[in-house]
Formats: C-alpha cells, sequence, structure tokens
C-alpha cells in the first residue's frame, strides 16, 4: 500500500516536472542574433507597424516616443499596467542585451526567465523575423531614457501565478500562419497583420482562457473595456473594396466618411505612417480572408 | 411616521413626474447630436469624393460642404450633451461618460474641429488637391475625440 502511495506520488512528479519542462520559458538562440547587422532607420518602420507606443506611452500622451508606461489595460483576468521600456538603465530596458530583448518580444520570456502575460501581445511578435527584432532593438535604443517606476499589475490569484502561463502559452500560442498566402502582396499583408500591428488581439474572439480563437479569426469581439464591440473585418460583413479598407487605414474615415474612434484610433496613425502599398497589402489580406 | 410616508409620496410624485419628461428632452438631444454628426459625414463625403476623384470636382459645390461644417462646427455643444446622456445611463448612445469628467477636454476637441473645419473652408474653392491635403487635420480632429468620447 505504501509502495503504491509512494509509485503514484512519484510518477506525479515526474509529470508535474515534464509539464514544468515543457512549459518552461523559452529564449533566443544568442548566435543567431549577434551575426545580423542592425538597421535602426527600418526598426523605426517596424515599431511603427508594431505599435509599441500605443501601449507603452503615457495615457493620452503627446509624446509617443517617450516609453514611460502607465497605461491600465483592462481584462476579465484583471488590469495589466504596461512597463515602462524606455532605454533608461533603471526603470526602462536601456540596460538589456540583445537576446534579453529578443526573448522577451518574441518568446514572452523576461530576463529573469519568467513568462510574461499575453497582454504583451508576443503571440503575434513571435512570427517577426530575427532581422526585423535586430532592427527594432537598435532602434529603440536611440529613443528617450524616462525615469518613471512600472507599476505592478493587478491581476488576483490565480492569474497571477506566472508559472502557469507555459501551458497557456503552449496551448494557445502557435507560431504557424493562420491564413495561407500565395502571393507576394498577400504575404506582406499577412507578415503586418499577424506578425507585427496584431490585428488579431482585438478583432478576433476568445475563449473562455483568453485564447485566440483562430477558427474565427477576425470575426468581431466584444471590447475588452466590457462596452461596445470591437467589428468583424471579415469581407462579406465589412463589405468594404480594397481601396475603402486602404482609405481608413490612412485617413481614419469609413466609406460612409464616420472617423474612426477608440482604440482603432491608435492604430489609424501608426498604419498612416506606412508605405501605400502596405496598406494595400492588409486591404488584400483582408478580402482574402473567409467569410 | 406619517410626515416620512409624506415627505416619500412628495419624493416618489416628484421622480414620477421628472422622469418621463426628462427622458422625453434628453432624447431629442441625443437625437440632435448624432444628426449633426451625420451632417458632418455627408459633407465629408462630397469633399472625400472630389478628393480622390471619385468626384468631379465643382468649386461651389466644395465650398458649400465645406461651409456646412464650419456651420455645424459652430452649434454650442453643451446644449446637446446634457448630462445624463452617456452609454451608462440611456440607450441608444456611443457617449461615454468620461465626457462629463472632462468638460475642457471635451470642449477643446470640439473647438479643435472648428479649426480645422476653417482650413477646410478656405481650401475647398481652390481645387481638389487642396481638400485632400484639408481632409487630414478635419479627420485627425474627429478621430482625437471619438478615440477618447465615443465607445466602439
Ligand atoms: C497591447 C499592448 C502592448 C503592445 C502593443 C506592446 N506591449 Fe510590451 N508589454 C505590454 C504589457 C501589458 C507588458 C507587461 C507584461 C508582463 O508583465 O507580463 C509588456 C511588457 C513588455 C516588455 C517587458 C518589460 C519589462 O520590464 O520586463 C518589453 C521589453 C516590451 N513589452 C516591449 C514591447 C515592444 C518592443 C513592443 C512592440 C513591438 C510592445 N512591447 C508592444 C503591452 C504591450
Ligand atoms: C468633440 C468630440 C467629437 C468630434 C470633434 C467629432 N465627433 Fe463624431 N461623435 C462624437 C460622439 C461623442 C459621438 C456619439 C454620439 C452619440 O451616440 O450620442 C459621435 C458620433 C458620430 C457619428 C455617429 C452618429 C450617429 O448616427 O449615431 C458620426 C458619423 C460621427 N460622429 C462623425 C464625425 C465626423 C466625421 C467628425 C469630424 C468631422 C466628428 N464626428 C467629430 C464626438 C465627436
Ligand atoms: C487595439 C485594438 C485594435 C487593433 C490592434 C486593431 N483594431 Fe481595428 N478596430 C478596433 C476598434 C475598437 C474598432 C472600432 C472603431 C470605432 O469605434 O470607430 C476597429 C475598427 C476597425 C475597422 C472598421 C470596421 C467598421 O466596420 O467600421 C477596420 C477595417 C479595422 N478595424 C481593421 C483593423 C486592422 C486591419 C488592424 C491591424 C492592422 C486592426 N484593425 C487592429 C480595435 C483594434
Amino acid at each position: 500500500m505504501k509502495s503504491l502511495a509512494l509509485k503514484g506520488l512519484t510518477a506525479l512528479a515526474i509529470v508535474g516536472a515534464a509539464g514544468l519542462y515543457i512549459t518552461r520559458p523559452q529564449t533566443v538562440d544568442t548566435d543567431t542574433f549577434a551575426a545580423l547587422t542592425p538597421d535602426p532607420a527600418h526598426g523605426a518602420q517596424v515599431f511603427t507597424a508594431s505599435g509599441c507606443a500605443s501601449c507603452h506611452m503615457a495615457e493620452g500622451s503627446k509624446t509617443p516616443l517617450i516609453l514611460s508606461g502607465g497605461q491600465r489595460l483592462a481584462s476579465p483576468f484583471g488590469t495589466f499596467v504596461v512597463p515602462n521600456i524606455s532605454s533608461d538603465p533603471e526603470a526602462g530596458i536601456g540596460g538589456w542585451t540583445l537576446d534579453q530583448f529578443a526573448s522577451a518580444v518574441t518568446k514572452g520570456t523576461s530576463p529573469e526567465g519568467q513568462h510574461y502575460f499575453p497582454a504583451f501581445p508576443y503571440a503575434a511578435y513571435q512570427k517577426m523575423t530575427d532581422q526585423d527584432v535586430v532592427d527594432l532593438w537598435a532602434y529603440m535604443q536611440t529613443l528617450p531614457a524616462d525615469q518613471t517606476p512600472s507599476q505592478p499589475h493587478e491581476v488576483g490569484f490565480p492569474f497571477n501565478i506566472r508559472t502557469a502561463l507555459g501551458g497557456w502559452k503552449l496551448l494557445f500560442t502557435p507560431k504557424d500562419w493562420v491564413m495561407p498566402a500565395d502571393t507576394p502582396q498577400l504575404e506582406r499583408g499577412r507578415y503586418l497583420v499577424e506578425a507585427q500591428a496584431h490585428c488579431g488581439e482585438c478583432h478576433t474572439p476568445r475563449n473562455t482562457l483568453g485564447g485566440l480563437q483562430h477558427d474565427a479569426w477576425l470575426s468581431g469581439a466584444p471590447d475588452p473595456s466590457g462596452r461596445g464591440k470591437v467589428p468583424d473585418i471579415t469581407p462579406a460583413t465589412l463589405g468594404w473594396s480594397m481601396g475603402d479598407i486602404a482609405y481608413y487605414l490612412e485617413s481614419g474615415f469609413t466609406p460612409d466618411y464616420d472617423s474612426a474612434g477608440g482604440h482603432m484610433a491608435h492604430v489609424v496613425e501608426n498604419m498612416a505612417q506606412l508605405s501605400a502599398s502596405d496598406r494595400e497589402a492588409i486591404a488584400a489580406y483582408l478580402l482574402a480572408l473567409p467569410n | 411616521m406619517k410626515q416620512i410616508a409624506a415627505t416619500a409620496a412628495a419624493f416618489g410624485l416628484v421622480a414620477a413626474l421628472a422622469t418621463p419628461v426628462l427622458a422625453q428632452d434628453m432624447s431629442a438631444n441625443i437625437k440632435a447630436r448624432q444628426g449633426q454628426f451625420r451632417i458632418l459625414a455627408l459633407n465629408l463625403g462630397v469633399l472625400g469624393g472630389m478628393a480622390k476623384g471619385e468626384l468631379t470636382y465643382d468649386a461651389a459645390g466644395a465650398q458649400a460642404a465645406a461651409d456646412s461644417i464650419v456651420g455645424v462646427s459652430m452649434v454650442h455643444q453643451p446644449t446637446l450633451f446634457v448630462e445624463g446622456t452617456d452609454d451608462m445611463s440611456v440607450e441608444g448612445t456611443r457617449a461615454l461618460p468620461v465626457i462629463w469628467e472632462n468638460t475642457d477636454d471635451f470642449a477643446a476637441k470640439w473647438a479643435a474641429l472648428g479649426e480645422a473645419a476653417k482650413g477646410m473652408q478656405a481650401a475647398a474653392g481652390t481645387s481638389a488637391e487642396a481638400i485632400g491635403a484639408a481632409m487630414g487635420p478635419l479627420g485627425g480632429a474627429c478621430k482625437s475625440c471619438h478615440e477618447t468620447y465615443r465607445t466602439p
């Protein structure tokens, strides 16, 4: 009897350890990144397309390049307070290495080896090319330092246990593309939508555990604020032409000249800074979505 | 005891009288403000169509559209955005309660729309390209208010 219990416990411990092993925080391969030459000018484009400032600048800030953090993101699991990622070595991430930065953005792993919460959209950024990540880091080091300390999240038990996020990541952050793309334009659109601008984080519904429902990709979701709805942008519902979508992303105007609001206002400000061909590529991607 | 009952009854009466009247008044204000935004959008449709070359440029038509936008921008907003007409208090509106917490900022955003509208008024009669250039600031004025004060 005693030995049976012991066996059971040992088995449990092994399963548990294996579980923790496969769900342990992942980091990037140092050599791959060290071999790349950074291009900070291109990094600025990556930064804009990825909307880093939309979350990391102070609430309502007029200086979006000061990444002092402090915005509060409401979710069903609690409120996340976005951290300072300015170049300040103490309050921000100025003292980090390239590897630490790349592991944070593409693996959701902190320099201390902990999992980040998926409110930081690394589920999208993990699809970025290594070169883009290297360029992004080079650019971000040129941005101003700010000494505002990061604030703790207001997330209660059990969602505040970062170890548990390993399993979550394994289940809900597949690295595969959601959509096929068989032309260079669709590939570019897919890269912008799925790897950088993280359109799916807002426009795709989530399951009860907060994982994106990839089979209902971009088909609309309740607004995380609890009021209103992030619209369905699949082609049959949206009913817009390629020109309509590209113009909206540039100007914020819908085909009937209403103007974008809510969180989409920031997205439009970012998309307006991309090239016209990039906005068309995003439009082409949306028009190719299944209904 | 009797007095309390009487007071309660009086309050009840006031509430009964007040509610329907207020509700009626407020629905008119909500309709009016939503209508004014539609007037903005319809006139922007004319200007945007000309800027994009979907409509043939016509100086008089463009000027009339721009003048209409300036006209709407002169409407005094507090009359339309009366307290108690936010989306938490009543149905049928997308106006967020923060409008009444930041009345100065809301007024500033409306004033910014007025400025951008004047830019369009000066440009509209000259050329389709000039309209195109004035669309940016005007759209920016709409967007920056919708970002904070309108629910999706
Ligand atoms: C949707 C909002 C959002 C966007 C967009 C976003 N982040 Fe974040 N970011 C967060 C949140 C929330 C956290 C905190 C995560 C945690 O504590 O687990 C975070 C954490 C981080 C951290 C870790 C900071 C630390 O002190 O450990 C880095 C680095 C970072 N983000 C970089 C970026 C970069 C680079 C981009 C753009 C490519 C970006 N973020 C875009 C929300 C966002
Ligand atoms: C100062 C703030 C502010 C500005 C500036 C502003 N809006 Fe709005 N807009 C609102 C609010 C608030 C609502 C929601 C009104 C409601 O539902 O009661 C709204 C609603 C709308 C609507 C929907 C109306 C309906 O039918 O319900 C349209 C269309 C619109 N705005 C277009 C525009 C355009 C175009 C501009 C710029 C030319 C603009 N708005 C500028 C605050 C603003
Ligand atoms: C941070 C959340 C967020 C992200 C990221 C986001 N959107 Fe949106 N989007 C919204 C919200 C909220 C609205 C509703 C805007 C409004 O209230 O005017 C919207 C509206 C739209 C609309 C207009 C739909 C309609 O019926 O009026 C389109 C098109 C759109 N988004 C496309 C995109 C694309 C493409 C991306 C990625 C490049 C994207 N969005 C990223 C939140 C987001």
